[in-house]
């Protein structure tokens, strides 16, 4: 199922399929996010915003607007 | 040789830095631009290399203002920093990142050493490299493994720079970069090389375990918590505040009277003057209050650089970004805003950190609107002059109400004023935050006496010279004055002494006190008279707004002078006495409580601290912004108080 990344709920990880904004897709390609890339929601921060996130490895923050930006498949298995 | 030091954020950059140059290094900036330029000197087999650390980035393609340095310099071969020989520092645990920059600068063609570090880590994780693998795929590249925090590694990345030292290899033909601005351009080149990193690693790469997730430390459930997060963050700041004021007055104390002794020792010892004045009371005294300022900076740099070598910091930004930014600010000016209560130079200092032009802005003109250390003997004497010693609602000290309503004043005004820059500012860049968490680690005690020595270093030589030139100036014009009314005065005040038969000490200080009228610094505050007299303020005050400049603390000391109050012990008890006593040419009192009230708040807004001003000049590479600092700040502190006045008296 498509979502937003901005959308997924802590502890689930998700599939990176597109970056809308183009003025942060390049960024977040160069710090290792990319489409075709498996993310997890880690946590949030206390008012929900930025997100903590795992990026192959390493924790990324970004805030929620940055998030929305970045598409993503959520593996069916997951979805109640 | 000049060899270039590069690398992602987080890699432990600094570390191998410090590892093979040690305290061998200096600080500046790269020609034009307000972007830190570390430089150091390495030895090997007598020969010297220049070595210099750019900014640590995720891309050879800048993202802001600090990243363009290392674009700029590395595409332009006549750049004076362009260098012969790069060296590359990557996170081995966090490798398909890093080998993203790292072959941006492969490409570049110049000799290239690979220093995989955090070895250790990386070991932690299950992951091992085969450096024979990897080597294959960067043929041209010297690859060696280090543990920079353990001091691991040294001799083999000194062995690697020295060989190619003395077998330079022949630069290779370089891959053509893309312009800086072609983003299209960029992002093709970005996935080919992602396509060709995930060969590297499927080849080089072994992981014992199946997956590799990043591990959500037990701390970070404590340090984000909505509740314990604020509250851990709240306690820290407490501590670090209660070490800073119990131990930064003890070496302040020191620098004070032991310049202060030096001073009257030489002006005793050297012939009189105007040449023993210059250096006993202008330029000594100038001297110490550059290295009076030092406790505060050593000592707070001391905590941030522990805070942010252990990861803690960023968990900060994380937590306090999403109330900062509806006023224009960053979670990453938290800690500024926060370390100039204590005082607003390493508060302004602290705000490299912020990568947004904007944003770095903003927190820069409203730090020193955070009510500093300088200021509580000013707020003291106000308070104990004009306010009563009542209780409010059975529990309340009036006074202690009023000192906390000036710094809640001052924190208001600065956020506020924050709000306002926000829509003023122009940016073409959006704000990002997109912050990398590091794990936590324990802090290396070597990488904090560097920072700590850096930033004093920093402050005492750039930033001390324009403090000293400004104390020289104002002494001049304290102590020297038309010379007719000088002496006129001075002799008027002796003979009223002699008629009043007054000690010889209390002669010295009407004397004092004359000639401090008659200087040129007294007619400066009989000229601003009329501007200030709806403040409620007379002449006598002018002459102490002015010489406050020099630090704000600076106004209790020349209201002694003038009111010819010894500086002794319980000086503020007699100085209060005195300015109870002073009363207008109509005969009411000058310190009413309207008068008083509008002299605190013209101390919370006015930008009276040359020290700040040099830093700010410092840090923004023009006196543009000092220049629109003490203007906005000033025209708050005259219309905060005249409001003030008019609505007390």
């Amino acid at each position: 199922m498509s979502a937003k990344l901005s959308e997924i709920k802590i502890g689930n990880c998700a599939t990176v399929t597109s970056i809308s904004d183009s003025s942060i897709r390049l960024k977040l390609m160069e710090m290792g996010l990319l489409p075709g890339r498996e993310v997890t929601v880690l946590f949030r921060a206390p008012l929900g915003d930025p997100i903590a996130i795992d990026v192959n490895g390493y924790m990324l923050s970004l805030r929620l607007d940055e998030a929305a930006m970045i598409h993503v498949e959520e593996p069916s298995l997951v979805i109640a | 040789m000049k060899i270039a030091l590069l690398g992602n954020p987080n890699t432990g950059k600094s570390s191998v830095f410090n590892l093979i140059t040690g305290l061998r290094q200096q600080v500046g900036n790269f020609p034009g631009v307000t972007v830190e330029k570390k430089t150091g000197t390495l030895l090997i087999d007598g020969d010297a290399h220049t070595l210099i650390d750019f900014p640590g980035t995720y891309s050879l393609y800048p993202r802001s203002k600090d990243e363009h340095v290392v674009y700029s310099v590395l595409s332009d071969e006549n750049s004076s920093d362009y260098p012969d020989v790069v060296v590359v520092v990557v996170d081995q645990s966090n490798l398909e990142r890093n080998l993203f920059f790292f072959s941006q600068i492969y490409d570049l063609g110049l000799p290239t050493i690979l220093v995989l570090n955090m070895t250790d880590l990386a070991q932690r994780n299950g992951l091992s490299v085969d450096l024979e693998k990897l080597n294959a795929f960067f043929p041209a590249a010297r690859i060696v493994s280090t543990n920079a925090r353990a001091g691991m590694g040294k001799e083999r990345l000194m062995t690697a720079i020295s060989d190619i030292s003395k077998n330079t290899p022949e630069k290779r033909t370089p891959i053509p970069l893309c312009p800086a601005d072609d983003i299209a351009c960029q992002e093709q080149e970005a996935s080919s090389r992602y396509t060709f990193i995930s060969e590297v690693i499927s080849a080089s790469m072994s992981k014992v375990e199946a997956e590799k997730k990043a591990v959500v430390s037990a701390l970070d459930r404590f340090f984000v918590h909505p509740i314990f997060g604020y509250l851990i963050f709240a306690a820290i700041l407490f501590i670090v505040f209660q070490f800073i004021f119990a131990f930064a007055a003890i070496p302040m104390d020191l620098i004070d009277t032991s310049f202060a002794e030096f001073g009257e020792w030489l002006s005793n010892a050297l012939p009189n003057g105007v040449f023993s004045d210059l250096i006993c009371q202008g330029i000594i005294p100038g001297i110490g209050g550059v290295l009076v300022f030092v406790p505060q900076i050593a000592l707070l740099f001391f905590f941030i650089s522990i805070l942010e070598e252990t990861g803690y910091l960023s968990r900060v930004v994380f937590i306090m970004d999403r109330l900062m930014r509806p006023l224009g600010l960053n979670g990453k000016s938290v800690v500024p805003l926060m370390s100039s209560v204590a005082c607003a130079i390493p508060g302004v200092m602290a705000t490299r950190t912020i990568s947004d032009w904007k944003e770095r802005m903003i927190t820069i003109l409203v730090a020193p609107l955070m009510s500093c250390s300088a200021r509580i003997p000013v707020y003291t004497l106000l308070i104990a002059l004009v306010i009563p010693k009542t209780t409010i609602l059975g529990i309340f000290n009036l006074q202690g109400l009023v000192l906390f309503g000036l710094y809640t004043l001052g924190l208001v005004a600065a956020l506020l004023v924050a709000v306002i820059l926000k829509f003023i500012l122009k940016s073409r860049d959006k704000g990002f935050l997109m912050l990398e968490l590091p794990t936590f680690k324990s802090p290396r005690w070597g990488n904090v006496g560097i920072t700590v020595w850096e930033k004093v270093k920093v402050f005492v030589l750039d930033a001390g010279k324009i403090i000293l030139a400004i104390s020289i100036l104002l002494w001049a014009l304290a102590t020297y004055g038309p010379s007719e009314s000088m002496k006129k005065n001075s002799a008027l005040a002796k003979k009223e002494a002699k008629a009043l038969h007054l000690s010889e000490e209390e002669t010295n200080q009407r004397v004092a006190s004359a000639k401090m009228e008659s200087s040129y610094i007294g007619h400066l505050g009989h000229f601003i008279e009329p501007a200030i007299k709806p403040l409620g303020y007379d002449w006598k005050i002018g002459i102490s707004l002015i010489t406050s400049f020099a630090a704000r603390e600076v106004f209790v000391g020349s209201l002694s002078t003038i009111y010819s109050v010894n500086e002794t012990d319980d000086v503020n008890k007699r100085l209060i006495d005195k300015m109870r006593a002073e009363k207008r040419t109509d005969g009411t009192p000058v310190y009413t409580l309207a008068a008083g009230a509008s002299l605190m708040v013209f101390y919370v807004f006015a930008m009276q601290c040359m020290a700040t001003l040099a830093v700010v000049k410092r840090e923004t590479n023009s006196w543009k912004w000092p220049l629109i600092q003490i203007g906005f700040m000033g025209a708050l502190a005259y219309f905060g108080a005249l409001i003030t006045f008019n609505l007390l008296s």
